[in-house]
Formats: C-alpha cells, sequence, structure tokens
C-alpha cells in the first residue's frame, strides 16, 4: 500500500528534485564561493553574507520591494474584489466584464510594459496628452523616483488584478443564493448583504489572495527591470532586480546567490508567521 | 502528390530547417542610423554573415557574456573598447592570430595608438577597433552668427573655462543631464584636460566639477531626447554630445556645424569609445571558421566610409586617411579628436553602460541639475569608487 502510493508520487518526486531540491542546494553552495560566470569558484566562507549586510544597494532594493508590496498588495487586492462582486451580478453582458477584467493578465509582462510605456511617454503619451488637453500640466511618469514606483504600481495593478478577480468570482460563485433570498425577505439592504453575509464567506479567499499578492509583490523584478529601461532607476531598483544584476551583469554568481539566501529567508519568515496566525485563528474555531 | 513525394517533401524541409543559415554568426547593438548603415555593410561584403541585433547597453553585454560563458557564443561580435577590461580577463573572449590580422591587413600600425594599446591585453589583441567616437561640439551656425561666434562661417576657437562659459551663454545649450551617462563623458573630459592621472585627484576633480556646476546653470536640466529636440529645433546654440547624433540633425535639416570639443584646461583630450570587433569565446573554435571570421572583419573595416557617414572616425587609417573620408563634411572637420580620445579608465567596472558609468553620470548629472554641490558630488564620486574598487573582481 504503501509503496504503490510512492509511485504515484514519483514522477513529481523527481521533478522536484532535480528542478528544485538540487538547484536550492546548488545556490546555497556557490553562495559560500566567489563563483563567476565563468565557472571558476573558490571557497569565500561567509565573505558574501559579510558584504551584503554592508552593502547599501540591498539595503536600498529591499526597502523599495518593500514599498512596492506595500503599496501594490492592498490596491490589487481591493480592486479584485470590487471587479469580482461587479462581474459578479446577473447583468447580460456579465461576460464582457470578466473577459475585460481578467484579459490584462493574460498578457505577457513585455506586452504590458510596451503598452504602458507608450501611455507614460512625456509629451506625446496618452495620458500626458491627455492632461494637456485638459489644460492641467504634464507629469514625469517615469521621471523621477517616486513618480516611477508609482506608474509601476499602477501597470502592476492594471496587469495583476485579474488574479484576484478570478479567485474572488469563484468564492462568490460558491456563497449559496438562498442566503440572500432570506436575508432579502428578512429585509436586509444590499449593502447589508455584502457586508454581513458575502464579505465573511469570502474570508478563506481574502487569506489566499492576500498570501499570494503578498508572495508575488516581493518577489517583483520583470516590469520594474523593463520600465526602467537602459541603465535602470536606482530609485526603484527591486531586491530581485538586484540579484539579477549582481549574477549576470556584474558575473558574481556566489555574491548573488547570498543575497538570494538572505531574501529566501526573509519570505520563509512571512510565510511562517502567516501560517502560525491562521492556524492560531483555525483552532480558535 | 502520392505519399511518397509528400515525405520526401518533408524530409527535404526538415533538412534545410536544420542546416539552417550557414553564415558566420555576429552579434551587434546598433539600431537606428547605425543599424541599418551597418547592415549595409553586411550586405556588400562577401563572407556571409547572418547578423543579429540585440539592444544596446547593458541587455547586450549580459547577453554576450552569457553567450562566451557557455561556450557557444556566435563568431563575431561587437564589443566597446571600454568594455575590454570587464570581459577580456575572465576568458570571455577568445584572442586573435597576429599572423592572421597581418595575412588581411590589420596590421598595428593601421590604427591610431591610442585605441590599438586598449585593444590588447595581457600582450594578446582581443579586439579590432572599427572607429573611434568621441564627443564633439554641435553649434547651430545661425544662432552662433547671431552671437558673434563665428569667423568665416565657422565657430571660433574656444580656450579656456571663461570663453566657454561666454559662448554658452550666449547662444544657449542643450546636453543631456537627467538619467543619462553623458555628465560622465563631460567630466571625464575635463578631468583628462588638467592631465588628471587615475581614480580620483581631488584638486582637478573638484575644478571640472565646478565647471559643471556653472555650465549646468546655463543650461536647462534635460534628458537626451529633450537636448537633441532643443536643438534640433534651433531652440538652443549649443549640443554636447557624442558625434553619433549627427545623422539625426542632418535629416532634421537643422543649420548646424561640429567642432572638436574644446581644449579647456592644459592639454586636448575628449572622452571617446571605440565600436571594435572580437571574437566571443567559443569551447571548440574551428580555425576555418575563425579564418573566415579574421577574413569578414577585414572587410568589414574596408566598408568603414559608410560607417563614417554616421559621424563615426574610422580607426583603419588608410580609409580615414583616404580623399573620400577628407571630402565627407562635416565628418572629416572634427577627424582630429582621434588623437586625442580618452576611453573610460582601464578597469573591470568602468567602460560604456558599465557601473561607474551609471553611477558617475548620476552624481555629476545632479550637479549639472544643480541639486548638488560639487564639494558633496567629490564625496560622493570617491564613495562610488571605493565602493567598486572594494567589490571583489569577479573570477
Amino acid at each position: 500500500m504503501k509503496r504503490s502510493g510512492f509511485w504515484f508520487v514519483a514522477p513529481f518526486l523527481v521533478l522536484y528534485v532535480a528542478f528544485l531540491v538540487v538547484p536550492m542546494a546548488i545556490g546555497l553552495g556557490a553562495s559560500v564561493t566567489d563563483e563567476g560566470i565563468t565557472g571558476h569558484a573558490a571557497f569565500v566562507g561567509a565573505a558574501n553574507y559579510g558584504e551584503l549586510f554592508q552593502d547599501p544597494v540591498v539595503w536600498s532594493s529591499l526597502w523599495h520591494t518593500l514599498i512596492f508590496t506595500v503599496t501594490s498588495t492592498p490596491v490589487i487586492v481591493l480592486v479584485g474584489l470590487v471587479m469580482a462582486l461587479l462581474a459578479d451580478r446577473a447583468v447580460p453582458e456579465r461576460w464582457l466584464y470578466r473577459l475585460a477584467f481578467f484579459a490584462p493578465y493574460l498578457l505577457p509582462v513585455s506586452v504590458v510594459v510596451l503598452i504602458w510605456n507608450w501611455l507614460y511617454q512625456p509629451g506625446f503619451g496618452l495620458i500626458n496628452d491627455l492632461l494637456t488637453r485638459l489644460g492641467l500640466g504634464e507629469v514625469g511618469w517615469l521621471s523621477t523616483d517616486g513618480m516611477a514606483m508609482t506608474s509601476i504600481v499602477i501597470t502592476t495593478v492594471w496587469w495583476t488584478a485579474g488574479f484576484g478577480f478570478l479567485l474572488y468570482l469563484a468564492a462568490l460563485q460558491e456563497i449559496p443564493h438562498q442566503l440572500y433570498e432570506a436575508s432579502a425577505l428578512d429585509g436586509a439592504t444590499p449593502f447589508q448583504q455584502l457586508r454581513r453575509i458575502t464579505l465573511p464567506l469570502l474570508s478563506r479567499t481574502h487569506q489566499l489572495v492576500i498570501v499570494l499578492q503578498i508572495l508575488a509583490s516581493l518577489k517583483v523584478f520583470d516590469q520594474v527591470y523593463l520600465l526602467s529601461g537602459q541603465g535602470g532607476i536606482p530609485g526603484v531598483r527591486s531586491i530581485v532586480q538586484y540579484i539579477y544584476e549582481s549574477g549576470f551583469t556584474r558575473f558574481r554568481v556566489g555574491y548573488a546567490s547570498a543575497i538570494s539566501y538572505v531574501f529566501f529567508a526573509l519570505i520563509a519568515v512571512i510565510a511562517l508567521v502567516h501560517f502560525r496566525l491562521t492556524a492560531a485563528r483555525g483552532s480558535k474555531r | 502528390m502520392d505519399r511518397r513525394t509528400f515525405l520526401l517533401a518533408g524530409a527535404a524541409l526538415a533538412t534545410a530547417a536544420c542546416s539552417g543559415p550557414s553564415g558566420l554568426g555576429y552579434w551587434n547593438l546598433f539600431s537606428g542610423g547605425d543599424g541599418s548603415r551597418m547592415m549595409d555593410m553586411v550586405g556588400a561584403i562577401d563572407t556571409r554573415l547572418d547578423a543579429v541585433t540585440l539592444a544596446w547597453g547593458t541587455p547586450y553585454y549580459t547577453k554576450l557574456a552569457m553567450a562566451a560563458a557557455g561556450g557557444r557564443a556566435p563568431d563575431l561580435a561587437i564589443l566597446h573598447l571600454s568594455r575590454l577590461p570587464g570581459f577580456a580577463p575572465l576568458g570571455l573572449l577568445d584572442p586573435f592570430d597576429n599572423d592572421l590580422l597581418a595575412a588581411h591587413g590589420l596590421t598595428p600600425d593601421r590604427f591610431p595608438p591610442a585605441v590599438w594599446n586598449r585593444a590588447r591585453h595581457d600582450g594578446r589583441t582581443y579586439a579590432v577597433p572599427l572607429d573611434t567616437h568621441p564627443l564633439v561640439l554641435f553649434y547651430n551656425t545661425e544662432l552662433c552668427a547671431r552671437a558673434g561666434l563665428l569667423e568665416n562661417g565657422r565657430l571660433k576657437p574656444i580656450r579656456g573655462p571663461e570663453q566657454l562659459l561666454a559662448a554658452f551663454d550666449k547662444a544657449g545649450l542643450a546636453l543631456a543631464a537627467a538619467r543619462d551617462v553623458n555628465p560622465w563623458r563631460l567630466f571625464w573630459t575635463l578631468y583628462r584636460q588638467q592631465n588628471g592621472q587615475g581614480l580620483l585627484d581631488d584638486a582637478k576633480a573638484l575644478t571640472a566639477l565646478r565647471l559643471l556646476a556653472k555650465i549646468g546653470a546655463t543650461t536647462r536640466f534635460t534628458d537626451n531626447n529633450a537636448a537633441v529636440a532643443l536643438f534640433g529645433s534651433g531652440q538652443a546654440g549649443f549640443f554636447w554630445n557624442g558625434e553619433w547624433e549627427l545623422p539625426t540633425f542632418q535629416t532634421q535639416h537643422t543649420p548646424f556645424d561640429v567642432a572638436p570639443f574644446p581644449q579647456v584646461y592644459d592639454r586636448p583630450a575628449v572622452h571617446a569609445d571605440s565600436h571594435s570587433f572580437v571574437l566571443p569565446h567559443q569551447r571548440s573554435r574551428d580555425p576555418q571558421r575563425t579564418a573566415e571570421t579574421v577574413a569578414a572583419v577585414a572587410e568589414l573595416i574596408g566598408q568603414s566610409l559608410t560607417w563614417a557617414r554616421g559621424g563615426h572616425i574610422p580607426a583603419y587609417q588608410p580609409v580615414a586617411t583616404s580623399q573620400e573620408y577628407l571630402k565627407l563634411a562635416p565628418q572629416a572637420d572634427y577627424r582630429s579628436a582621434a588623437a586625442e580620445v580618452e576611453l573610460d579608465p582601464p578597469e573591470w567596472f568602468a567602460g560604456a553602460a558599465s557601473d561607474l558609468q551609471s553611477a558617475a553620470g548620476a552624481t555629476i548629472g545632479a550637479v549639472l541639475g544643480g541639486t548638488t554641490s560639487p564639494d558633496g558630488a567629490l564625496d560622493e564620486l570617491k564613495a562610488t569608487l571605493v565602493r567598486l574598487q572594494n567589490t571583489p573582481r569577479p573570477a
């Protein structure tokens, strides 16, 4: 019985070991060497770890990542929820809303960035053009650090809100209709129904969406890297971007691995804290 | 069509697809005008090159390094000569065979010494320079004439910081200061004109930064696109950047001419770089293909005149001294700069689109923008240099 269970799991296990466990072990090994891209590596002990704690760029890029996570996560979750509530209404053109809200999530990041790069252009970009037509001043969407971060968050919300939307929509459809009918007979207003029925019954989905979104936001890289363009914008560099730059443009694979491991530890701590919190709440019930 | 013909046709198609392009792989980073001129040159030579154009700067060098590290790089690639110290010592490039180069007329005496010396590492030749591309001074002939800065239709020589500031004040200056490496290039020029040695002579660096602060006060703080637009539309009398912007103003019919970078301090010097041909590292190098590659390099360099139309100064002296090139205006007017070129310091962290250029460019850009004082910028620059010098050199 036990053996047959093992063989059912084996195909997954092989992939898991080959593409997750082994690379992680190699990465951990590389983080204590001065490995470059040409394969020569010498053991340097904890030197990489010592260096990264004193590297101001590690801290600044961690800080940017944190700012991005704190600003983007609530917006993405809220927008996803609102879109799901709208699209869940039984209106005739429901399919259109569902498609329109989810479509951006299907686009590859390069396409998303291409679109928004054009929208953000100074002078002839759609947004700035509109602003000047309305008699307002132009905004340098990507020219200052603060605005660039805002623009990256806006782009990310547009692109990824569809994911939370989908999870929320599925959860909404699981809520039994009788609850709404019964409460309507008792004289509940739609707002009361939302507050007392819909949102509480979505609580598990909230947790799921928020955790997945926090993890996704912490790992932000593509859109920051692409929107920053040649040379990058140091004021919005994310930690994953710095890992990439250290490893592949400065050829310091060992150092990049060390930063990855510290970042991995951070994410693991966040996941553990979340696990503890939800587990505690679960046992209370 | 019966089944047999169908299968045969399919097999033929598959073979054709597998054998694929039979030419030599050639990676470059030229887009726009330079890109189309390079394609003309590739089309004009006998050797068949399958050219691949990648995005300029960091993305290009990341990909090239990765390809070379894997040992399956293209046969030929373009490299900014200033990046050689970051590539050759890591084994990412394969050296040229000097005899093979000589067989195609690519000998040291046919290239400017300042450039050829930088193509060598550890006594071997790792690059064949195609051009030098220095900073120059573009000037609007109408605006400068009105400001009384011309003599016989040409810009009167500008010598020393006072004359430079006075000229910029009268006719207006446009330059890339925001989010650009241009401020670093200007700084390095002014620093080397004082014969500043190494990284970094405080007093000379401060002199250069103070002048840049004053220059910044005469101009609007813009990025390069805006600066090009300002000069191209006649809203600024001067534009201070590389000669590669020349075709832009030619197509816009801006009334302009080009002067070499003015000598402000003790000696003539100007920041420049050089597009050069390199052999990215291949684990199993085929001598036959390598010989064909060197032949292709010689053929491409023979087409330097086409390349010069984009503003670049040919590195290959038989072309640079030819009548055709000397007749090319305004390109030939600033050819003297080729003898004064100052590449980035020969450090692994320096060079085109490098850490040094972007970090120092941001600091010096802030001086031009007036948001950082020259003294503050010097401290920042030194901190950047200490950080870069203390970074362990990749193995």
